[in-house]
């Protein structure tokens, strides 16, 4: 028994990203373009600017939303990465993150809105999201290389789907939250829809939507290795280096970078979230 | 005048209303409805009118659809049928920004929870009405800072609501439901969540604001004390149906059916009804003159069978008690003709009219005389007599006792 493939889904797939890629090949540019012009400015102005400017701005972010403790665990943790040698690398994958976490919020913000307030909504979109979450990456890394050809963008894109459900899952919780008579008061005192999000319903989410914000860091994060597989640049590329050519040395700085940097980028966005409460 | 219509309410909570409504036309009752279809009848049949400045009690245990009821008036919930009349307009077929302006400027709300915004300073949460309403921010500063002072809370409007007591945010509540200065207030369960002596601080508190400025307040509540303390008049609710609409007194005095008298029993009537209910305009009164009055009102008093006068001046403001005696004695002991004062008796107190019989009872147990009664303004409305407060007693006890 099943000696014989009956259902040929493969070639099915294989022929519908083939369709896709011949028929919407302008939808996939367009969809590109942003993408790609926002993550070429991140990368050209955080590799233009002095690394002294990029490790104080990170600081005084680091001050400003929690102390300075982490403000100086920030400079020694960035002024290591830049001794390993990595620096551009970090750059260009500090470049990655911003650019993907800032789509995903474009994106999942409103989205984690519509299904905290729509339980339809919620309901409809929630299998997406665990598929996105669940599939393992590596398989549509393919189908992602086919619409966008290798580099740092199509790194992005794949990131952005590994990286989007927990800031729409988030929302949707610290929308849904919201003490329901804390809107009926707000309704009782003759406010709209509107209103009510904007007033109520967002700036009581905000803790819960800057945790999402957090773990689609984290996520973003996660994927760098990953992208570098379909010609990301940034610390992924060391890891991919060390592992082909068995360089344990260069793999475990890379690693160790991106470790790092997860660790600076998760404090300060967390300290973010506990002050916003 | 009636402030608020309510005709023909019902809300049905479920997915065909429609068809619970059918059969509820067909005579069936909540509980079998609920077994045919699964659907509630949260309100059935509700209609009432409540006045122009009176605070109406809707009173019920849980479940019974009080809380559905007042949501209905501002139509946070939707009902599935009948009328809202406010000032002779349908609320029900209000569009929806005639709702919101409706809202906005008529009809304000105190939550049992409180419901207050944890992200708004206290003077930016009384402020919130006025900031939806768009009113520019100096007036709504001022109008805020002034709805605090009047219920307590001048100086804490930087402060933010975790900080404050239950009883505080209530106050800070019951501030953002004045602020906007509505005709009417609804209070759902306002001062439930409060233990029993803030609960009556805040009750005494509602009176107070109610004496200066007289609102039409919907006080939604399951605490028989409250209602009676507070209510001008109390509608019951049972099961979703008002069984009874009436002033305590009437409630007490003549319940229509067994469940509210299930509700009323063990309530004391000597705490329900007030003097003003039992004052009687028996004994003479007479006004103090500048001329001689002792020997007038010696005869007077020796020509009837009462042994007791009542002072007021011209206004009719009590001034105080004489008795036979004590102007026998003020004129054997040669005094002038005047000043009346002289024949007093020195223990001659008022109760107010709002007093319950449980508060005047030491008076006129104690006293030989009629207790004489006057209003806020000390104007005299009449005296009650042991007698009569005893046989008051007696007859609603009676009344009560027949009912059982």
């Amino acid at each position: 028994m099943f000696k014989d493939k009956l259902i040929p889904l493969d070639v099915w797939v294989s022929q519908f990203v083939d369709w896709l890629v011949d028929n919407y090949r302008d939808f996939f540019q367009a969809v590109k373009w942003p993408v790609e012009q926002t993550l070429n400015g991140f990368d050209a102005g955080l590799n233009a600017l002095s690394p002294f400017i990029v490790i104080a701005l990170l600081a005084l972010a680091a001050w400003r939303f929690s102390g300075k403790w982490l403000a100086i665990f920030t400079i020694i943790t960035m002024t290591f990465i830049g001794l390993l040698g990595l620096w551009e690398d970090t750059m260009t994958t500090l470049a990655m993150v911003l650019s993907s976490v800032i789509f995903c919020a474009l994106v999942g913000i409103p989205l984690g809105i519509w299904a905290g307030r729509s339980d339809a909504f919620e309901t409809g979109i929630r299998p997406a999201l665990d598929a996105m979450q669940t599939t393992p990456a590596f398989v549509y890394l393919v189908p992602i290389v086919m619409l966008f050809s290798v580099g740092n963008v199509a790194g992005v894109l794949a990131t952005i789907v590994f990286a989007l459900p927990p800031i729409i899952r988030l929302t949707s919780l610290g929308i849904r939250q919201v003490h329901p008579e804390l809107v009926e008061a707000a309704q009782a005192f003759g406010a709209t829809n509107w209103q009510v999000l904007v007033r109520v319903q967002v700036p009581l989410a905000m803790p819960t939507i800057l945790a999402g914000l957090n773990q689609t860091i984290m996520m973003a994060l996660s994927m760098v290795v990953i992208a570098a597989l379909i010609g990301a640049g940034g610390l992924g590329s060391p890891v991919i280096l060390g592992l082909n050519t068995l360089d344990i040395g260069r793999a475990v700085i890379g690693g160790l970078s991106i470790v790092l940097m997860a660790i600076v980028l998760d404090r300060i966005t967390q300290s973010l979230a506990q002050k916003k409460k | 005048m009636d402030k608020i219509i309510v005709e023909n309410l019902y809300k049905i909570f479920g997915a065909q209303p429609e068809k619970a409504m059918k059969l509820l036309k067909e005579g069936h009752d909540k509980e079998s409805i609920f077994e045919k279809t699964g659907m509630t009848v949260g309100v059935d049949n509700a209609d009432f009118a409540i006045k122009a400045g009176e605070i109406f009690v809707i009173m019920g245990l849980s479940g019974s659809g009080k809380s559905t009821i007042v949501r209905m008036l501002n139509r946070l919930i939707e009902p599935t049928a009948g009328k809202v009349l406010v000032d002779g307009e349908n609320v029900i077929q209000m569009t929806q920004n005639e709702l919101v302006k409706f809202r906005l400027h008529n009809m304000s709300m105190v939550f049992q929870s409180f419901a207050l915004m944890p992200h708004l300073s206290v003077l930016e949460n009384a402020a919130f009405g006025l900031k939806l309403a768009k009113v520019d921010s100096k007036k709504r500063r001022q109008r805020a800072m002034q709805a605090l002072e009047q219920v307590g809370l001048a100086g804490w409007e930087n402060a933010y609501p975790p900080e404050l007591s239950g009883g505080m945010q209530q106050r800070v509540g019951l501030a953002r439901g004045l602020a906007v200065d509505p005709d009417i207030l609804l209070m759902d369960e306002a001062f439930s969540a409060l233990d029993p002596l803030i609960r009556r601080e805040m009750q005494d508190e509602l009176l107070k604001l109610q004496e200066e400025h007289q609102r039409t307040i919907v006080f939604i509540s399951h605490d028989l004390d409250e209602a009676l303390r507070i209510g001008d008049r109390i509608a019951v609710m049972e099961g979703g149906r008002v069984v009874q609409v009436g002033t305590p007194e009437e409630i007490l005095k003549n319940p229509a059916d067994d469940y509210v008298r299930a509700f009323f029993r063990g309530v004391d009537p000597m705490n329900v009804i007030s003097a003003g209910d039992i004052v009687r305009d028996t004994h003479p009164t007479i006004i103090k003159s500048k001329g001689g009055s002792l020997r007038a009102t010696h005869e007077l008093l020796s020509g009837s069978e009462r042994d007791y006068c009542y002072v007021l001046d011209a206004r009719k403001r009590f001034l105080g008690i004489v008795s036979s005696e004590s102007l026998r004695e003020a004129l054997e002991g040669g005094a002038l003709d005047s000043p009346i004062d002289q024949a007093f008796l020195d223990d001659g107190v008022t109760v107010n009219v709002n007093d319950s019989m449980q508060a005047i009872l030491p008076e006129v147990a104690s006293k030989n005389w009629p207790i004489p009664v006057v209003n806020d303004q000390n104007v005299f409305k009449g005296v009650v007599s042991k007698n009569r407060f005893l046989r008051t007693l007696h007859r609603t006890e009676e009344s009560m006792e027949q009912h059982k």
